[in-house]
């Protein structure tokens, strides 16, 4: 279980993410959404202890994470952020392999291989492989960062708009991939969507935040409401259920 | 990941090169007794092969930290940083009846720039490196105003001694401070085998700040230890020869092109390797086999210098 306690965060005199205590239960996929700036990523990044907390405290199955050591933690938790580019000549397959490190020290063995191959299998990377990560488009890339963070094989996966830049189709591959992992390998994955049809469709429970603070959090049935969503991105928004699924509305409204 | 075919004949071939610029070093043109050249060549081959380890070394944990190709310690204004604390330190170590040690002078001297440099890194960047631009533009300023304050402080300090020191603002290998030898010998191993050591943690930094704390690299710790390792370097190429702007670049860059891979076992091998060639065979070639009276290290500067802004350009058209 993922707790967090009175979690802030203050950049000099603005407060990014207020007084926010929230608990992620064991399994399944939490999506975290709410308009621009409304601290999602703050909050997932100090969940993952890539920025420090100004106040409050986080804990990982009851390790906190401010305390634990880092690799320790990185058996457990696997967080990916936004803008993954690098100038490094680097392969898919050893991108991948970096995922390994938490558990091989850099050393890979006969079964950091089968992790790989795996992980390249899973995300559908086989063939790319042995390509450079700048001779791929957009999609591919940040599916091959995807491979890496499942090759760390946690049990909690955090991912920071993870369908940035993708297009459709392999923005459902990404939720599907993601709800296979939740549902086939028991994993806790923890995303930030901007797309709320997506964390309507494909959550078990959302976390909707506004103004750096938690405005509201449960089932999608419970989230997707039209005047909840109206509230919380100050627009019109109509929630219609099409083939057994809450899609929200907000095109052109009116 | 390993090297390719093409990759590993480069590397056996810069290796080869600079064996035979070690032997060329020690025995072209040999007038006089064995037992002479041996101890006057042999000391002045020690200190050049520190200063290649030193700066090419420093360099490349460097550019591992910061995500750039283009930045040097030297660049950053480390070297002159170095220099600045000799200065002011020798009025006062002097006061402290320590001036007829050189050894102690210098190691004193390394702690408070490695400390030094730490704490105006961490003020000016935090916890990562951000904005590579910004990082040239707050170097280059840095240089600066370090050399400024050096020459300031040596005026006042001692008018005659300013005039030895400002005639080491760019480095010489016919002037080497031969005393400090030995203790840059062992501070120049210690620091290469702990970056040895910490080669695989070197390849995750690589990959960028968060992604190495998402896989449990102590980002913080790693990269304080690796600030002092290329101070320690840097001051001791530095206290050796003088300071050197453009030569790491040079030979961590033809490091990276000779091996193809960002894996630091391999970088790490060819940058000496690049360093000793460029410096120990560049010297043996312009002074002894071409007899030319051509300045050696600014010739080595000048063409760092050339492929720092062919490099700089290329960034920017990036």
């Amino acid at each position: 279980m993922i707790e967090a306690k009175t979690l802030s965060k203050r950049y000099n005199d603005r407060l990014v993410v207020q007084d926010v205590s929230l608990q992620i239960p064991r399994g399944g996929v939490t999506a975290i959404i709410g308009p621009n700036g409304a601290g999602k990523s703050t909050l997932l990044s100090m969940i993952s202890r890539l920025t420090p907390m100004s106040a409050g405290s986080v804990e990982i199955d009851g390790m906190d994470v401010t305390r634990t050591s880092g690799s320790e933690l990185a058996k457990r938790l696997s967080i990916l952020r936004q803008h993954n580019q690098t100038s490094l000549r680097l392969s898919v397959r050893d991108l991948v392999a970096f995922g390994r490190f938490p558990h091989s020290g850099g050393r890979l063995n006969a079964e950091d291989q089968r992790h790989i191959d795996e992980a390249l299998d899973y995300l559908s990377l086989n063939e790319f492989q042995h390509r450079h990560l700048d001779e791929l488009s957009g999609g591919q890339r940040q599916r091959a960062y995807v491979a890496m963070v499942m090759c760390q094989d946690t049990d909690y996966v955090l991912l920071d708009e993870p369908l940035n830049n993708i297009d459709m189709r392999f923005a459902v591959d990404m939720m599907q991939l993601l709800r296979r992992a939740a549902d086939e390998k028991g994993k806790t994955v923890v995303v930030v969507l901007h797309d709320i049809n997506f964390a309507s469709c494909y959550s078990d429970h959302i976390i909707a935040m506004r103004g750096g603070r938690l405005a509201w959090q449960g089932t999608p049935d419970e989230v997707m409401r039209d005047e909840i969503l109206s509230e919380l991105y100050a627009i019109p928004m109509q929630v219609h259920e099409l083939n057994g699924q809450r899609i929200c509305m907000y095109f052109r409204m009116g | 990941m390993g090297l390719t075919t093409a990759a590993r004949w480069r590397v056996l071939l810069t290796g080869v090169l600079a064996l035979l610029s070690m032997i060329g070093f020690m025995t072209w043109n040999v007038q006089s007794d064995w037992a002479f050249i041996v101890e006057y060549r042999g000391s002045r081959l020690l200190a050049m092969l520190l200063v290649a380890v030193a700066m090419g070394v420093s360099t490349l944990v460097f550019q591992t930290l910061t995500h750039s190709r283009i930045l040097t310690p030297s660049l950053m204004g480390f070297d002159v940083l170095y220099v600045l604390v000799h200065a002011l330190g020798l009025a006062f170590w002097a006061r402290l009846g320590l001036d007829s040690m050189p050894s102690v002078i210098f190691i004193l001297d390394v702690l408070l720039m490695a400390g030094i440099a730490l704490v105006l890194f961490r003020l000016l960047f935090g916890d990562s490196v951000r904005g590579l631009h910004l990082l040239i533009l707050l170097g280059m300023m840095g240089g600066l105003l370090f050399r400024e304050l050096t020459e300031l402080a040596l005026r006042v300090l001692d008018p005659t001694e300013f005039s030895i020191q400002s005639g080491r603002s760019i480095a010489s290998f016919s002037r080497i401070n031969l005393p400090l030898l030995w203790v840059g010998l062992v501070l120049t191993v210690a620091c290469v085998a702990l970056v040895f050591a910490l080669r695989r943690r070197l390849d995750v930094l690589n990959l960028g700040r968060d992604v190495a704390i998402n896989l449990g690299v102590p980002y913080r710790r790693t990269v304080t230890l690796l600030l002092v390792v290329a101070s320690v370097l840097v001051s001791v190429s530095t206290a050796l020869v003088g300071p050197m702007l453009f030569f790491g670049l040079l030979a961590t860059n033809l490091a990276y092109w000779i091996v193809g891979t960002h894996q630091h076992r391999w970088t790490l091998l060819a940058t000496v390797l690049v360093a000793v060639v460029c410096l120990v065979g560049g010297q043996l070639l312009i002074e002894q086999i071409l007899q030319s009276r051509l300045p050696f290290v600014m010739l080595l500067e000048l063409c760092g210098g050339v492929l720092f802004i062919l490099l700089l350009l290329r960034g920017v058209r990036e």
